[in-house]
């Protein structure tokens, strides 16, 4: 018997829902070279290139860019270089931070014993199980009423009051992405082979050695997918930031769920081409990276 | 002092753990009890909240406008959740059975739409369920190659999107666990069961399905839990028809100014969520096919 025989169902299932999965995104890459500035409809592509844009009605007929034209748009809109900014400002600073807390954490909860370490360990389960939006206007409320007492208390006026703004969306990003660098980290802790700490030890080497020299290059895959899932649940991230964001801290999920509100032009189909792209791009490395690092333990 | 650390593990672990800790009980579980306390407070006339003790928020949601809604959102939690262990067990069960070098290329494909912005998706579906859209479309060649007539369908802004664009966007939650445990059973338990004679339901019954519980638990909990409290999807796909309770607790918080209902509303549906996962868990165990999504 072949064990790898899968029955005709299967596999009619499994090409309907991969195509469940992918017919939303190409469409929404289609519609991204759409001529119809209104979008409802698929009006072609843009036929031709010239000195400046050329339209007749909501139909672009003509374009520096070309067929490129809702792309070379996108990059004109400072709204959207903006967000983009705050995006990727937002998820590098609370990476680099919860990734640090959250190796810190796994080792304690791996290696040591102590006696906040039960609570330490189901803290970490809060964001698995409650609603994101439950945490976000917890800490929407968290913050307003601190604020509101400190901006009184200490008499702040005019710019010096606090208010939300990318240091408060920094702060709570972190908060739910550290549970899940711990728990990634943790994971790899636990496969490792013991005896090689062990064995360092025997010949001599103090602890901060044989940790940095054994311990961390073999947990070193862990902290880094810990690292990346960190990076792009922050990416991805909308309740949090929804509640959590201030004037001046739009990322670009907040920003395109504000235009969905409203009119969509083919500039939103560009940039969710792009995001789209770069996704592809991120998956591929790390499952390039992970297959390297399966065959170097193999 | 430096001397006493270096020899405590404990205090070594406490130090290294407390960071994390702290952090979590400062913007996690405290702003949860300030939910708590906000909930039996008063709104004041410009949407602040007055702190006192009052159950009101709570016997408001007896309304049966409210009820309705409570039992909508957890109907459409359940009825999505079904749903996708339909589509993602098929799936999960053929890339488990595939060659490991497949693997892979076909786990990659899943995660490409999981790993596309949410936001970005739902706009997706927006964009094939108006009356202009790719479905329409399709079914408007469909229908004129049998030369029937066709209407175009008003599909966006019903309960039928909304559980569509659920489906969508936490069908690869669903995927991800249940083949995490798929992949650990034995393949000689399927030699097994083929040479003692099992017919394929039969080995399907005894052998993949209980072995894949793990991974289907993992997911419900996965699926459900942010479903309760999605707001962005019935907010796009379901217009003003479709409210949840995401949609009532967002508004409470935005439009309405009206924190500490919205406070008590948030605070049921986690109640619902932790009741549902914590029975759940106690029945099937908390593995980590949780962490492998």
């Amino acid at each position: 018997m072949n064990p790898y025989r899968r029955s005709p169902f299967v596999i009619v299932a499994t090409i309907l829902v991969y195509i469940f999965l992918y017919f939303p995104i190409f469409g929404l890459i289609l519609y991204s070279f759409n001529a119809s500035r209104t979008n409802i409809t698929f009006e072609g592509f843009i036929p031709a290139f010239s000195d400046r844009v050329v339209m007749d009605g909501s139909i672009v007929t003509a374009s520096p860019c070309g067929l490129f034209h809702w792309y070379c748009d996108l990059v004109r809109n400072d709204d959207v270089l903006e967000a983009a900014k705050n995006t990727l400002t937002i998820a590098f600073t609370a990476t680099i931070v919860s990734t640090i807390l959250g190796t810190m954490a796994a080792i304690a909860l791996q290696s040591y014993d102590f006696k906040i370490k039960p609570f330490s360990q189901l803290s970490l389960y809060i964001p698995i199980v409650i609603p994101e939006i439950v945490m976000g206007i917890g800490i929407l409320t968290l913050f307003s009423q601190f604020f509101g007492w400190a901006n009184e208390a200490l008499n702040l006026t005019g710019d010096a009051r606090l208010a939300l703004g990318l240091a408060t969306v920094i702060v709570s990003h972190i908060a739910f992405m550290v549970p899940f660098v711990t728990l990634v980290v943790q994971a790899r802790l636990q496969g490792i082979d013991k005896s090689f700490e062990e064995a360092a030890m025997d010949l001599g080497a103090r602890e901060w050695n044989t940790f940095r020299r054994i311990t961390l290059p073999m947990i070193m895959p862990g902290i880094l997918s810990g690292a990346l899932l960190a990076f792009t649940l922050s990416l991805d991230d909308f309740v949090i930031t929804f509640f959590t964001n201030g004037p001046g801290s739009t990322t670009l999920p907040i920003y395109v769920y504000g235009l969905l509100r409203r009119i969509v032009t083919p500039q939103v189909n560009a940039l969710s081409t792009i995001w789209i792209l770069v996704v592809f791009l991120a998956v591929l490395l790390l499952q390039m990276f992970q297959n390297r690092d399966q065959e170097k333990s193999a | 002092m430096l001397q006493r650390l270096r020899e405590s593990k404990s205090a070594q672990g406490t130090l290294l753990a407390l960071p994390t800790t702290l952090w979590l009980f400062v913007l996690l579980i405290l702003p949860l009890f300030l939910t708590l306390i906000v909930s039996f407070g008063k709104r004041s006339p410009d949407g602040n909240v007055i702190f006192t003790f009052t159950l009101d928020n709570y016997l408001r949601l007896l309304d049966p406008l409210y009820l309705q809604i409570l039992s909508r959102s957890l109907t459409l939690a359940i009825n999505t959740t079904v749903l996708v262990i339909f589509l993602a067990f098929p799936l999960a069960y053929f890339i488990a059975r595939s060659r490991p070098k497949r693997r892979n290329l076909y786990l990659f494909m899943v995660l490409i739409p999981l790993w596309t912005n949410f936001v970005i998706r739902v706009f997706a579906w927006m964009m094939l369920l108006r009356k202009e859209g790719g479905i329409n479309i399709i079914l408007g060649w469909v229908a004129h190659s049998l030369n029937i007539p066709f209407e175009p369908l008003e599909m966006l802004y019903t309960p039928g999107a909304v559980l569509v664009g659920m489906v969508y966007e936490f069908l690869p939650f669903m995927i991800l666990p249940i083949f995490t445990s798929l992949e650990k059973i034995d393949i000689s338990l399927f030699e097994a069961a083929a040479d003692l004679g099992a017919n394929s339901i039969r080995t399907f019954i005894r052998i993949t399905l209980p072995q894949s519980m793990p991974g289907i638990v993992a997911g419900t909990i996965l699926v459900f839990v942010p479903v309760m409290g999605t707001f962005l999807v019935s907010d796009i796909l379901g217009g003003r028809q479709v409210i949840l309770v995401g949609n009532l607790i967002q508004r409470q918080f935005l439009d309405a100014r009206d924190p500490p209902f919205g406070s008590a509303a948030s605070l049921i549906i986690m109640v619902m969520t932790v009741v549902v996962t914590y029975f759940y868990t106690r029945k099937f165990g908390f593995g980590e096919e949780i962490v492998a999504a």
